[in-house]
């Protein structure tokens, strides 16, 4: 199971809140998923914050707050900052966007803001590129953990770049990884776990799925599988057939 | 005095924002900031208000 600041959290699937049909419905997804941490957000109070604080609460999941939407240092500081108080959690999910159409990160600002939060005590999933250059910034910067993209949020895309999380991957073999962002499907999902990643986190392919909850178990599902798969230590492909089946002892029979 | 409350102009006669809080209605579970910067709970009481001032009240949402 994954650790994330010397704690365990008992799913590797991070489930987000947003985007589902009802509330019932995105409860029905988390005990089908048992996701072990959730995301939520901070916005302007207009009447549904103390139903879904309440809602939440009763997920079983840790929470994670995130900065979505904060486009420099000084918004998705001040926003961390109210996280902490609102959350009682020194854990943040930082999102910095640089770009409104990729939602990629501004990973210059992104590097800036995980260091002044770090100081400040708080512990930063940052939400990343796959650059390595980047992430080892993010490490000098205080983060112990690293959240690349898979795919740009929302997209569904699944893994764009694997060659780099696989590079991610064995440049930082004792850093929590976890892909976020772009997972459509379970085989995405399962892929990124086959890789090595500590954990996977998304939203929108289970909340914009037909069945929420059933993806949410099929999500579950794959990434168990993905895990199991990584620790089993996986064949190398080849690009040539090399038959299973013993040829010694085959009978002549032309 | 007028302020700006979540973006929307508000005629309000709370001196604090504690009092605010309390005047408008907010549920318990909100977090506040004041012309861009952090105001803990613990110092709303003691965080005057002027007129122009750009309050933000946030609380918890959906979120990826």
């Amino acid at each position: 199971m994954p650790v994330f600041y010397d704690t365990t959290v008992d799913s590797a699937l991070m489930l987000g809140t947003a985007q589902y049909p009802s509330p019932a419905i995105l409860a029905a997804a988390f005990r089908a998923a048992r996701a072990g941490i959730a995301t939520v957000s901070l916005r302007r109070e207009q009447g549904g914050g103390q139903d879904f604080w309440g809602l939440v609460q009763g997920l079983g999941a840790r929470i994670l707050p995130n900065t979505a939407g904060c486009h420099s240092v000084k918004e998705a500081v001040t926003t961390a900052h109210m996280a902490r108080e609102l959350f009682d959690t020194r854990w943040i999910k930082l999102e910095v966007i640089g770009h409104t159409d990729t939602l990629q990160p501004d990973v210059f600002a992104l590097v800036e803001a995980a260091r002044i939060l770090t100081a400040e005590g708080f512990e930063v999933f940052p939400y990343c590129t796959e650059d390595l250059t980047v992430c080892g910034r993010l490490l000098d910067a205080g983060c112990q953990v690293l959240m690349p993209w898979g795919a740009p949020i929302g997209s569904g895309l699944g893994i764009n770049n694997a060659w780099g999380l696989r590079a991610l991957r064995a440049h930082f073999p004792d850093v929590p990884l976890v892909v976020d962002a772009g997972i459509g499907l379970p085989s995405h999902a399962a892929q990124a776990m086959e890789m090595g990643y500590d954990a996977v986190l998304l939203n929108t392919a289970v909340a914009k799925a037909g069945d929420p909850a059933g993806m949410a178990r099929a999500m579950a599902l794959a990434v168990e599988a993905g895990r199991a798969a990584f620790l089993a230590d996986p064949m190398e492909p080849r690009d040539m057939a090399a038959p299973s089946t013993p040829v010694i002892g085959k009978a002549f029979l032309a | 005095m007028n302020i700006l409350l979540n973006g929307e102009g508000r005629e309000t006669r709370a001196a604090t924002l504690a009092d605010l809080l309390a005047e408008q209605g907010f549920g318990p579970k909100v977090a506040t900031a004041r012309n861009g910067d952090f105001v803990p709970a613990g110092l709303r009481a003691a965080t005057t208000l002027a007129d122009g001032d750009r309050i933000e009240v946030v609380a918890p949402m959906q979120g990826g």
